[in-house]
């Protein structure tokens, strides 16, 4: 047998930001019909290389080649005139637009006196049958599910007749049945003759999806492997270098509750509510993950927790006493550690110094200040003593905080949050985007703190990540939050259905447990 | 009740609704720039001096000897270049929309001033042009071709951008650059037309002061008007057809206001009458603050490939 | 060509920033110089000499200076925090009406506590003015700069209206023009026989003050976090709102003080044309001095030099008196230039 011809060969790539090496010389090639899955830890360098591909990045060396013509670097519009289509993990549609003005953008000659928009809606909607992708191409975007606007990504790219699609961490915000679904279209893409990359950490999919794989490690690529002969032992060493041991937790006794939620309801100024009655009970030496397909209330409930927004009715409680009116400020003088799910835009203000960032809960604190002035030989002594604690590689508490790495800044916030012996620790998306160090040395902390008496509420989109730490796990849907359900006690695909929203099945399940 | 009578009488008389007009133009040219500016997601301050840079360059042409449509093709073509410079600063340097904005009004208000000196040193009455004179239509149709230009504009703008692909192409930039560079268009290019173009409008605001409504040139003579519009746009919440309404709306409370300082001049200050169409934006600001839904990429600088 | 951030600053960059700024506005404006005919360097020369070429020049060019630190310290407070005050002006107005009506007459206190008190009135009407843009922009999300811009045309109107009416002065021959502020409210000289007057220290002591609050006290921490990154400011638990507010209360405050010294140091009364737009200026001077506050003092004292420098020009030459204007607008666009060119540098590719 032939094998069926090459639609894309990537040479040699390199590429480096500052300091760092994302990408280093990786050359690859996908046929027709072949659906390339692209492995690694985060920080790998899967996505730049895409990037690079996508032409939303210039390669510093290498070249690529579409249909046996080289690829000029640097233009999207290059890309997609070649047959490239990209379908990115953060949605690059607009909200305010329909569905179809985001397809359309673009695809015609500016110049053009006015729209087609008819030819465009019948050639969509004939996309979106041949491919089982419904979609309502006059609805905004903004009213869209995550899934609806997933396939309207993908039918963006099929609509600029796109022969290689890349996709990237295509599942990471969908429920396992959204992902399966996912998967069903990709082989009717193939069947139809494109190729297909896709990216992801998870070996599950791999095995699920693709039919080669090839693995990237700290920017290199370490091996191309036919899917079918290889097996999840050699994919793991390959991806993490090496025996993959991930922190298992110790089963302990829980103690009393530290954080209560009784009937909390949170308004959201239109339609339905951010939280809808939502009860939850987080005691000492218990970790409680919350799982859910992202948007389900997931912010808000991180939210309430860090003392930014309040209850509309409904009582939220730190061990017993009510705190449902409490600031950020307050929430931290009560024993509340609290990691924000966007460490970039919500936990550091980038500007200023590490020092600078390490006191930022605690500022008042008569050690870093007298009559208003600050103490800056104290803080920074103290900046010193985190930076020790929790391994933040830094120059030195001078530093300027957005020069650090994404692992480095997590650990400061760890570091000003984990210092202080908190009773009560929420984590919010606590590793999204770490390499896998990073990723253990996180989930080592958090389950230090649940050791030593402080109760631990993870909300990750990560099932994984919850899978490896929770004692309990609530799935949240819709604003609202299922019971905490012993973990053990509840299969992947159970949880993927609560994911989806299907809580018929929550008696059974409750009942078996 | 004797205000209200006076109001009623001063609402029906058609002379109020050509004055209306006449004052809702340069509202109307310079709310459809910002708006175009802004719906590709270019905030532009710079609309003060390009309004006066306009009207002294329109103003200017014509007293030079040139015809009148000439004076606002020159007008335009100022206003279009000191855009092409807040574009540059904004877009592909992705400075502050703010400052630079500040920064062009300046330059555009302190070079108007420089250039008239130069060129009437003495002038100590402005000179004057024979300007635009209204058609010889009945009642408040009676205006001049700036004005049913600026009506024919609302028409032309609302349809590029509804329902042309390169209205798609900038109200995209303006909601998700990211996407609409995903999707092959070049989001500096798009952003620098959009600022361009919409700042030749706002100078064409500028040039109905000088060739339409008046006939001459004053300092000061702006007066503000730019940062009405920007209110405007932000009431108009970044509609083209709601633009002329509010830019509407906005001269008949002016006019109304002018013709009451007339009647009730000598009980209040006529400073007071002069006040209210300020107070009157920061009202309507408020009152629509809340619920704008502005462009989302509205003040956002795009830098390509920066992580 | 891409812009790729650059990890440090060098301080040296910062400093060479303005100074390239201001070069390359003076070698644009040469070419408009040139335009009007009159030799480009003997014009400059000129300017330079109108503005610090005797004992004269230099004190004025310090009273037009005055002023401009405290608008531009206004402006860089606000800046700082992100809080787009375009109101100096109206603000420099309130702070002044608020001299001539204390200072007019209505308090018989002796000077060294009518000054002070004259100060705070105004300062506090300033702040106040500025107050309710800020109230209305975290309240209610209403952009400030609009809001700024169109309360500066309120306060003119404001003042006129007072001026033609119950701040009018009965002796002033029908101008519209107030009171003179009596004699204890008057700012002592600095320089007999020049205009100069101790409203300059005032102004330096509140550009060194500020830098201490901006650098050392928690107050500046906070105002430096909130400018920042407001959303992990208010994540940590700094007071945002308030921090905003006492930030407008700050800016409106120093803008409201420049009025004050220029009734109290310098007219004596007050009219419609106080300010040459040193409001306005106050943006440019902050910003040439990257909104440090001790920088706002050169920034201030070159962008006065400039003006003071222009009149004498164009009083010897056919060149008007605008290019001043010209030459600080052109400053400020080569400043933001600048600026970023010590944040980025520019790579191929």
């Amino acid at each position: 047998m032939t094998s069926p011809p090459i639609v894309l060969r990537l040479s040699g790539i390199t590429k480096r930001f500052g300091p760092l090496v994302a990408n280093d010389s990786i050359s690859l090639t996908l046929h027709k019909g072949e659906v390339l899955a692209l492995l690694g830890e985060n920080g790998a360098g899967k996505t730049t290389l895409m990037n690079i591909l996508f032409g939303h990045y210039v390669a510093d060396e290498g070249t690529i080649e579409a249909f046996g013509q080289p690829l000029p670097p640097g233009s999207p519009r290059a890309a997609l005139a070649a047959g490239i289509g990209m379908v990115h993990q953060h949605f690059t549609l607009a909200d305010n637009l329909s569905v179809l003005d985001n397809i359309a953008v673009g695809t015609e000659s500016l110049w053009r006196p006015r729209s087609d928009r008819a030819a465009a809606k019948a050639k969509l909607l004939d996309l979106a049958r041949r491919f089982g992708l419904e979609v309502r191409p006059d609805a905004l975007v903004g009213d869209l599910s995550v899934g609806e606007r997933q396939r309207a990504e993908i039918l963006k790219a099929l609509y600029r007749d796109a022969r290689v699609l890349i996709l990237d961490e295509p599942t990471a915000v969908l429920t396992p049945q959204e992902s399966a679904s996912l998967f069903d279209t990709l082989r009717l893409l193939t069947a139809d003759g494109l190729a297909v990359v896709f990216i992801s950490h998870k070996m599950n999919e791999v095995f699920a999806a693709s039919d080669t794989v090839a693995v990237l490690r700290g920017g290199r690529l370490v091996a191309t492997r036919r899917t079918a002969e290889t097996d999840r032992e050699e994919l793991a060493e390959l991806m993490v270098g090496r025996a993959l041991k991930p922190p298992t937790p110790t089963p302990l006794e829980p103690g009393e509750p530290v954080l209560t939620l009784t009937g909390v309801t949170v308004a959201s100024g239109h339609g339905r509510p951010l939280l809808d009655g939502v009860d939850l009970t987080v005691r000492r030496r218990q970790i409680v993950g919350i799982a859910g397909v992202s948007g389900n209330g997931q912010t808000a409930l991180a939210e309430l927790v860090s003392g930014l927004i309040h209850p509309d009715s409904g009582t939220m409680a730190l061990k017993g006493e009510a705190a449902g009116n409490a600031s950020p400020a307050e929430m931290v003088r009560r024993g509340v550690a609290r990691i924000p799910e966007d460490r970039h835009a919500a936990g550091l203000v980038g500007a200023m110094a590490v020092w600078e960032n390490l006191i930022a809960e605690r500022y008042h604190d008569p050690a870093f200040q007298r009559f208003g002035l600050i103490r800056r030989g104290a803080a920074r002594a103290y900046a010193e003593e985190v930076i020790k604690a929790f391994d933040v590689r830094c120059p030195g508490p001078d530093a300027r905080t957005q020069l650090l790495s994404g692992g480095n800044m997590q650990k400061l916030i760890l570091g000003r949050t984990l210092a202080h012996g908190p009773d009560l620790i929420l984590a919010s998306q606590p590793t999204r985007g770490l390499d896998v160090g990073a990723v253990s040395y996180v989930h080592g902390r958090l389950l230090e703190a649940r050791a030593a008496g402080a109760g631990v509420l993870v909300i990750s989109e990560d099932l994984d990540e919850i899978l490896a730490l929770a004692d309990g796990i609530a799935v949240a849907y819709h604003g609202r939050l299922t019971p905490v359900l012993p973990h053990g006690r509840v299969s992947v695909r159970q949880l993927g259905l609560l994911m989806a929203g299907h809580w018929e099945i929550l008696p059974e399940i409750v009942d078996a447990a | 009740m004797e205000l209200f009578q006076t109001i009623l009488d001063i609402l029906v008389s058609a002379a109020f609704w050509t004055a209306v007009l006449r004052i809702a133009t340069p509202y109307i040219l310079g709310t459809l720039g910002e708006l175009l500016c802004e719906r590709a997601g270019v905030l532009n301050l710079g609309i003060e001096g390009i309004m006066t840079m306009g009207a002294m360059a329109g103003w200017m042409a014509v007293y030079q000897g040139a015809d009148l449509w000439t004076g606002v093709l020159v007008a335009a073509l100022c206003g279009g270049l000191m855009g092409l410079l807040h574009a540059t600063l904004t877009v592909p340097l992705g400075l502050s929309q703010h400052v630079a904005g500040i920064g062009v009004t300046l330059l555009g208000t302190s070079l108007s001033y420089f250039v008239y000196r130069l060129v009437l040193p003495q002038a100590s009455t402005p000179p004057t042009i024979e300007p635009f004179q209204p058609l010889a239509l009945p009642g408040a149709l009676a205006q001049t071709p700036m004005t049913y230009m600026a009506l024919i504009l609302v028409a032309v703008v609302a349809y590029v951008l509804y329902r042309t692909p390169v209205g798609l192409a900038v109200r995209m930039v303006g909601e998700n650059p990211a996407a609409a560079e995903a999707q092959g268009l070049s989001v500096t290019a798009v952003r620098i037309g959009a600022v361009v173009a919409g700042s030749a409008l706002m100078a064409l605001a500028g040039a109905f002061l000088t060739l339409s409504a008046f006939n001459a040139f004053f300092f000061n003579m702006v007066n503000g008007r730019g940062w009405i519009c920007i209110a405007l746009v932000v009431f108009a919440s970044w509609r083209p057809g709601k633009a002329l309404l509010g830019a509407v709306l906005f001269a008949a409370f002016d006019a109304l206001q002018l013709r009451l300082q007339q009647v009730a001049g000598g009980v209040l200050p006529y400073q007071l009458f002069l006040m209210m169409p300020y107070l009157l934006s920061i009202l309507a600001l408020v009152l629509v603050a809340r619920r704008a839904s502005y462009p989302r990429a509205l003040m956002i600088p795009y830098r390509k490939g920066e992580r | 060509m891409r812009l790729e951030p650059r990890e440090h600053t060098p301080l040296a960059a910062r400093l060479l920033a303005p100074v390239a700024a201001v070069a390359a506005a003076l070698a644009l404006c040469a070419l408009l110089v040139a335009w009007t005919g009159a030799p480009v360097l003997r014009a400059y020369g000129l300017l330079l000499e109108g503005a610090a070429g005797s004992r004269f020049a230099l004190t004025e060019t310090l009273t037009r200076a005055t002023p401009l630190i405290l608008t531009g310290l206004a402006a860089a407070v606000a800046f700082r925090a992100k809080l787009w005050n375009i109101g100096a002006e109206g603000q420099l107005y309130m702070g002044a009406l608020a001299a001539v009506v204390l200072g007019g007459g209505m308090l018989d206190l002796p000077a060294w506590l009518l000054l002070p008190t004259v100060m705070i009135a105004g300062a506090a009407a300033g702040g106040a003015t500025l107050l309710g843009p800020a109230v209305l922009k975290v309240r209610f999300g209403v952009d400030e700069v609009v809001t700024t811009l169109l309360l500066n045309f309120i306060v003119l109107l404001l003042v006129s209206m007072l001026l033609e009416g119950a701040l009018k002065d009965p002796m002033g021959m029908g101008w519209p023009q107030s009171a003179p502020v009596v004699e204890a409210a008057e700012l002592p000289k600095l320089v007999e026989r020049t205009r100069l007057h101790t409203g300059l220290l005032v102004a330096l002591g509140l550009s060194a003050l500020l830098w201490l609050i901006d650098t050392r006290s928690i107050w500046g921490y906070e105002n430096r976090a909130v400018g920042a990154n407001p959303r992990a400011a208010a994540f940590a638990g700094m007071p945002v709102t308030r921090v905003m507010l006492r930030t407008a209360l700050l800016s409106g405050g120093l803008a409201g003080l420049a009025g004050v010294i220029e009734v109290c140091g310098l007219k004596g009364y007050l009219t419609l044309d106080l300010s040459p737009g040193f409001g306005y200026s106050g943006i440019v001077v902050a910003m040439l001095a990257q909104l440090h506050p001790v920088g706002v003092v050169g920034a201030a004292v070159f962008i006065a030099g400039i003006f003071v420098g222009a009149d004498a020009m164009s009083r010897a030459m056919p060149v008007p008196n605008y290019i001043a204007d010209v030459l600080v607008a052109t400053s400020l666009l080569c400043m933001l230039v600048a600026g970023l060119l010590t944040r980025y540098r520019l790579r191929r590719g």
